[in-house]
């Protein structure tokens, strides 16, 4: 395989990963710290998504406004995300200026203010964050599934904290995040797009190289324990429309079964789309589940697939009820389609049939800079690049034993929970 | 993954204009746009077709919607499964529906699949049968979707706002109807709305992708070229809705919610209008750049009140409206209101300042490389370029038309749509 991509370690343990595509003049420019909700502990879940919002507050340099103005007269665009292993920050920027994203960056990763009375304002956006999601049925399924999923590793609440700790948590419990977790030596830069990689290094360097490393943080990690059988939870909410969601222990994404187990959804589920930006995605019409599930009439849509972690998590599939079907219906129907790939050989052609739908989806992929950006740090936070550059042929080694061996393996009763979101009606209060 | 093939010069970084965009008329009354793009193995196809919901019958409000989501669910030569199974067992995508005044259709796949895209397009607008058995699942679906809506405090605000906004209009139905129009629609109903309103005249198709645009043409004219409708019934975008007299509040109630949504807002020009720019430019000030323009400064940043509150110009063939939302909890709807009002005041007293016009200007410029850097963002502006007769060289001349509009012409569009003692506010939550 052609080198595709360089890979550079600071002194001050900064890791940078660049990669020139010089398809259009453009340049995405990522930021990750190792650093999300699986740190957290109560009474301050939340705390990595609230200091991620308290990021754009500012610094003296770089006041809020002055920070969203630069970007957007340039034509940029920007953002955030905080998931369960990671936090991470983006400029795309017209390639020429993308000096200015390296600059904000470098200056907020030791700069913020984090000042008391932009929190008060802030918390309450994020607690309005939490509210609206709480509008969503499938939020309170998930949030209730996850929760029973994971009694001892912080996986167990959701990116957003509980709304008891986002209501008390204190400007210096914050700062203590941030200081503890922003540093070099804890930070993965990924740039893609119009540049020459050693100019890009220098002006890395220039920006980056003299922030002083910090004591590496520790990892919040506790070992959830086998599951001992299936767990059921029930939650009631308004509305009409009933909603069951099931969710399987898988292992870590850095795990061998893994690819089996990738090509074992892209089967049940459809294929998941890898490109969390820059479209692509494929329907999921003519999987087993669809047939199984919406064909006969026992969902009305589902979907299903995993998430990228470092330790284990979970394999979901979430299912739109019928409304003249009971969930233990749909649920039988689950069952009855695990059952025959755990006990039928898989036909060779099904799995070449994923492998071009990963390959076309790979494709669709890299129309966009930002997406190809976004994949340099995204498997650098629980494998490596590596990984991304292997995941095709990773796949297409996978034979049909392979996969009814991992059916067999993951997808037991026992290791699941089973969550049901039951509709009290229009006018049922909460 | 394989390395990126690089297109230096060629179509890199430049802007789709006459040199590089090939548009003909196929004698049958179809317009073919193809523009190439060597960065990705991949193409995408987009369009539409003059049939939609201003065609709805009261009774049956909803049809267009249902024959749109129906026309893949079962053709002359393929089931609704062998048509999936022909585009999901290539990694391709395709999808149609109805909006108010067209029906529009969108796929990608890779590039050698383009002639099955097309052909199965083809086959899913000419020869839909509408088998009586996918009918009843489609419904079942489709109302679902509006028990899911019911349930949704932004589409109810959104659906509650067109009702007052457009009274006695055409866009004052939802295209999605209603539980009892959706019941009432019958097969033969699909069928006819079909016969009637499908046709070539006034279709336009983009393609966008790795292949040299003659030869897309092409394909598109080998398999549309013979379709022929000689009674296809016209589409027209309706005229102006009557003004308001006074501001209009209305509330719907959604019982065991935690956060309500709020719209407020009035007319809107058309996206034909010549002062659209200056319109959409004084609505970046507004509620756009940056973190979400002075709305989002005012609602989020300063006051706290809300994860989301921006301002939206929504501009299309018809009559437009120009709208504020915000997601806030329901305590604090009154004030969030209040704030939004202001600023709408504000902005139809004393327009945008010199620098927050310039701050907008230089963001238009500057994003349209990042808006064209996949197949599906050239193909959305050569599709604009069509559907409101832009010019092909729109794009090109772009940056001179954003720079010669003056803060004058922008206060003079704010203060032909906005008056706010005229305005319709619609909440909608517990």
């Amino acid at each position: 395989m052609p080198k595709t991509h360089t890979k550079t370690k600071f002194p001050n343990g900064l890791t940078v990963l660049l990669k020139e595509i010089h398809t259009t003049p453009l340049i995405s420019l990522w930021v990750w710290y190792r650093v999300g909700s699986r740190d957290e502990a109560p009474p301050l879940t939340g705390i990595s998504h609230l200091v991620e919002h308290m990021q754009f507050k500012g610094t003296r340099r770089f006041p809020a406004e002055v920070m969203d103005r630069a970007v957007a007269r340039e034509g940029g665009t920007r953002n955030a995300f905080t998931f369960l292993d990671w936090t991470t920050y983006f400029e795309t920027m017209p390639a020429d200026k993308i000096d200015l994203g390296l600059r904000l960056e470098a200056d907020r990763m030791t700069h913020s203010l984090i000042d008391a009375q932009e929190l008060a304002s802030e918390r309450t956006v994020v607690i309005s964050e939490r509210e609206g999601h709480e509008n969503e049925p499938m939020f309170l399924l998930s949030e209730a599934v996850q929760h029973a999923a994971f009694r001892v590793h912080p996986y167990h609440h959701e990116v957003i904290g509980d709304m008891a700790d986002l209501r008390t948590m204190q400007r210096d419990d914050l700062h203590r995040h941030y200081r503890r977790y922003y540093v070099p030596n804890n930070t993965v830069v990924s740039v893609a797009g119009d540049f020459d990689t050693k100019e890009m290094l220098g002006r890395i360097r220039r920006e980056f190289a003299r922030i002083p490393a910090g004591p590496t943080p520790p990892r919040l990690s506790r070992t959830e324990p086998e599951p001992r059988g299936e767990a059921r939870v029930r939650v009631e909410g308004p509305g009409e429309t009933a909603y069951l969601q099931v969710a399987y222990r898988f292992p870590a994404a850095s795990h061998a079964d893994f690819f089996a187990l990738s090509v074992l959804d892209s089967l049940l589920a459809g294929p998941s789309n890898l490109n969390m930006f820059g479209g692509g995605g494929i329907s999921n019409k003519t999987s087993r589940l669809y047939r199984a599930l919406v064909d006969r009439q026992f969902a009305v849509g589902f979907s299903g697939g995993s998430n990228l972690t470092i330790d284990p998590y979970l394999y979901s599939i979430s299912i739109t009820l019928h409304p003249k079907r009971k969930p233990e219906e749909a649920l039988a129907a689950l069952d009855r389609e695990i059952a025959r790939i755990q006990d039928e050989a898989v036909r060779p052609a099904e799995i070449a049939r994923a492998i071009k739908q990963a390959r076309a989806n790979f494709a669709y992929g890299t129309e966009n800079i930002t997406n190809q950006a976004f994949w340099l740090g995204y498997a650098e936070m629980f494998a490596s690049y590596v990984w991304f550059e292997s995941y095709v042929p990773k796949l297409a080694a996978v034979a049909a034993g392979d996969i009814r061996r991992v059916a067999r393996q993951y997808l037991q009763p026992r290791a699941r929970v089973v969550g049901e979101y039951v509709a009290t009606g229009n006018g049922a209060a909460r | 993954m394989s390395p990126q093939r690089i297109t230096r010069g060629g179509s890199r970084g430049s802007l789709p204009g006459p040199e590089n965009i090939h548009r003909e008329v196929l004698p049958n009354g179809i317009t073919v746009l193809a523009r190439s793009n060597f960065s990705s193995p991949s193409v995408t196809i987009s369009g539409y077709i003059k049939s939609g919901s201003v065609l709805d019958p009261d009774a049956k409000l909803g049809l267009a919607d249902f024959t749109a989501s129906g026309l893949m669910r079962g053709t002359r030569r393929h089931s609704f499964d062998a048509l999936y199974n022909a585009l999901e067992s290539v990694g391709a995508s395709m999808g149609l529906d109805s909006g108010m005044n067209t029906t529009g259709f969108h796929g990608h796949a890779l590039v050698e699949d383009l002639p099955l895209l097309v052909r199965l397009l083809s086959e899913a607008l000419r020869e839909p049968i509408f088998p009586s058995k996918e009918v009843e699942k489609l419904r079942h679906q489709l109302l679902t979707g509006l028990a899911v809506r019911a349930q949704d405090t932004a589409d109810m605000a959104d659906m509650v706002f067109d009702g007052v906004l457009y009274r006695g209009h055409p866009y004052a139905r939802p295209e999605d109807g209603y539980p009892k129009s959706i019941k009432a629609i019958r097969r033969e109903d699909l069928v006819r709305f079909h016969q009637a309103t499908f046709g070539p005249a006034g279709m336009v198709i983009v393609v966008v992708g790795a292949i040299e645009p003659r030869r897309a043409a092409a394909v598109v004219r080998r398999t549309l070229g013979s379709w022929k409708n000689a009674g296809q019934r016209g589409c027209e975008a309706p005229g102006d809705p009557r003004p308001l007299r006074a501001t209009i509040q209305r509330h719907h109630r959604i019982a065991g919610k935690v956060q309500a949504d709020i719209i407020i807002g009035t007319n809107g020009p058309r996206r034909t209008d010549p002062h659209w720019l200056a319109a959409s430019l004084g609505n970046s000030v507004l509620g756009q750049f940056g973190m979400m323009g002075r709305v989002g400064k005012s609602v989020r940043e300063e006051s706290g009140l809300a994860y989301y509150a921006y301002s939206n110009l929504s501009s299309g063939l018809g009559p437009g409206a120009w709208t504020v939302s915000a997601g806030v909890s329901p305590a604090n709807v009154q004030r969030a209101s209040a704030l939004i009002i202001r600023e709408l005041k504000r902005f139809v007293k004393s327009g945008v300042t010199r620098e927050e016009l310039a701050d907008s200007k230089a963001n238009f410029v500057g994003r349209l490389p990042l808006s064209l850097e996949s197949n599906a963002g050239v193909a959305s502006a050569l599709l604009n370029i069509e559907r409101y007769q832009l010019g092909l060289d729109y794009y090109q001349r772009y940056a001179e038309r954003v720079q010669s509009i003056t803060r004058a012409e922008v206060l003079e569009v704010a203060r032909e749509f906005i008056d706010p003692d005229r305005l319709v506010v619609a909440t909608a939550g517990p």
